[in-house]
């Protein structure tokens, strides 16, 4: 079971109040009828996968009910931080520092 | 290597079981191989084995990172099955059913592939319409699979509690009979031996770090853990670590890996005659023939290089099997475990080219990938010999993201696959 930081109730609760809500910081290009059929696919389909920090979007459902993102080692599952929607990625350098191993 | 036969089975027990060969010598690596296939499951090897014995192709290395069949070929949950909704998926998984049923004469090797028959449960309405619709298309396409009233379920599998006052009251069951399971190990195994056979390298414990590519594009070799191995094609058959080789040369897939969980119980005697699929409670469960109860749960909902995965899927799997199977409530589990898996957006495998030139990927089966090995390794193998899709893979292409041909059997078949 995960624990994870909601940065809005800033509360460490379990995992199965939560919902993953797939990979963060993917935009919507500004005008789509603009986008090549190559575009669209990057952005419906292509998906980073990395198998490290994954930048990463959550929504705490059975509790304030809001969507934020996060930092999660997908070798680890160990959140490396969390943080609301809208806000810029985290430098991923400066996070290694902060998590004692 | 002693071909296995009634009398060299009788000779070798008559001495004590000591003048057995190896099965598979320890191959080194070669400077130059024709096809290197990155990955040795069950897909891998059958892939290796295809192409030396239908396409000649024998200057062939089988490379993992780590021993063979140690990775989602050593962690599913053996079920076979071939009643997918599309035609495309019909005939691709009915096609490895054709293979299972030839495939330990074909190896010379016991693959224990037993026609149990696989019960997939309705509990709703809405659940009894659908499996209907399943049977009439599966029935279309030539494909076994009939319905039994609850009444019937019950008697092909005694365990099913079907009393009106279940948690989950059964209402039916769409039946294939030609499917069952088969001893995974004995696949990777079986295929390694044969492929071997016919001259095949299979270098266990040694990494492919990244594919190479020529200054025109097309592949010249992987970099691995021993250095750099030439090949004039490169097949990547790597399940849940297949976008993490394929990013190395340069090409980005729709795949996400996730981890899907398993377990099984104490060993006991036979108690449980086919395999039970749910997809309302997302549980699925058979008998292996060592007697343990297999248990079949979801993939989290996150994605994962873990080969863990958390406990809440576990318990709720579990949950759903003891109302099934009152008589399980007291049985007690031995091991647990996660298996990595590539899941794309439709839920269909991927097998064929790729924009770069000498570079075939066999990838995205997901949570169902142990069924389809023979007819994927078969027709990938053909892919790779002749530069050209197999009339039955040829639908399940990469471009079909771009061009919007998605065979969707996400929304067909919901989950559990």
């Amino acid at each position: 079971m995960l624990l994870i930081h909601c940065p809005y109730c800033n509360e460490t609760l379990p995992e199965a109040e939560f919902t993953y809500a797939g990979e963060a910081h993917i935009a919507r290009g500004a005008d789509p009828s603009a986008l090549t059929d190559a575009q669209w696919e990057a952005y419906l389909f292509h998906r980073s996968n990395v198998k490290g920090p994954h930048y990463e979007r959550w929504r705490h459902l059975h509790g304030c009910g809001r969507f934020f993102n996060a930092v999660r080692d997908t070798v680890s599952d160990r959140f490396l931080t969390t943080y609301p929607a809208g806000a810029p990625r985290p430098d991923l350098a400066a996070l290694a520092v902060k998590v004692p191993e | 290597m002693t071909r296995f036969n009634v009398f060299s089975l009788l000779s070798n027990a008559m001495t004590g079981n000591r003048n057995w060969t190896e099965q598979w010598p320890e191959s080194q690596p070669k400077a130059e191989y024709d096809v290197v296939v990155v990955g040795a499951g069950g897909h891998g090897l059958g892939t290796a084995y295809y192409l030396a014995k239908e396409h000649g192709i024998t200057n062939v290395a089988v490379i993992d990172k780590g021993w063979l069949g140690g990775g989602n070929t050593g962690r599913n949950t053996t079920v076979i099955r071939s009643n997918y909704l599309y035609d495309e998926s019909a005939r691709l998984y009915d096609h490895s059913v054709d293979l299972w049923e030839g495939l330990s004469q074909e190896l010379n090797y016991n693959v224990m592939y037993s026609r149990r028959g696989v019960m997939v449960l309705a509990h709703t309405v809405h659940e009894m319409q659908s499996a209907r619709r399943h049977i009439h298309a599966n029935r279309l396409n030539g494909v076994d699979n009939r319905w039994l009233t609850a009444q019937e379920a019950k008697e092909y599998c005694p365990p099913l509690d079907i009393s009106p006052h279940a948690r989950y009251p059964v209402m039916g069951a769409a039946l294939q009979v030609r499917a069952g399971t088969a001893r995974h190990d004995a696949v990777a195994w079986g295929y390694a031996r044969a492929a071997a056979a016919r001259g095949v390298d299979i270098i266990q414990n040694c990494p492919v770090t990244a594919i190479r590519r020529h200054p025109d594009g097309s592949v010249a070799g992987v970099e691995t853990a021993r250095g750099f191995i030439g090949a004039k094609k490169v097949a990547v058959s790597a399940a849940g670590h297949t976008s993490v080789v394929m990013e190395t040369a340069g090409v980005r897939l729709p795949l996400e890996s996730y981890p899907l969980q398993a377990l099984v119980s104490e060993p006991v005697k036979p108690v449980f005659p086919c395999v039970v699929m749910s997809n309302a409670v997302h549980a699925y469960i058979s008998q292996s023939d060592k007697g343990e109860l297999v248990i079949g749960s979801g993939t989290d909902q996150y994605t994962s290089y873990s080969q863990r995965g958390g406990l809440p899927l576990i318990e709720h799997a579990l949950a759903a099997v003891i109302e099934l199977f009152p008589m399980f409530s007291r049985m007690r589990m031995l091991r647990k475990w996660g298996g990595i898996v590539d899941v794309t957006p439709d839920r269909s495998p991927i097998v064929g080219t790729t924009p770069v030139g000498g570079l075939y990927v066999n990838c995205g089966w997901g949570t169902g990938g142990f069924k389809a090995t023979p007819g994927a390794a078969h027709t990938f193998a053909w892919t790779i010999a002749k530069d050209e899709p197999h009339p039955i893979n040829a639908p399940f292409t990469l471009e079909r993201f771009r061009t919007g041909r998605l065979i969707d059997e996400a929304a067909a078949a919901a989950v559990a696959h």
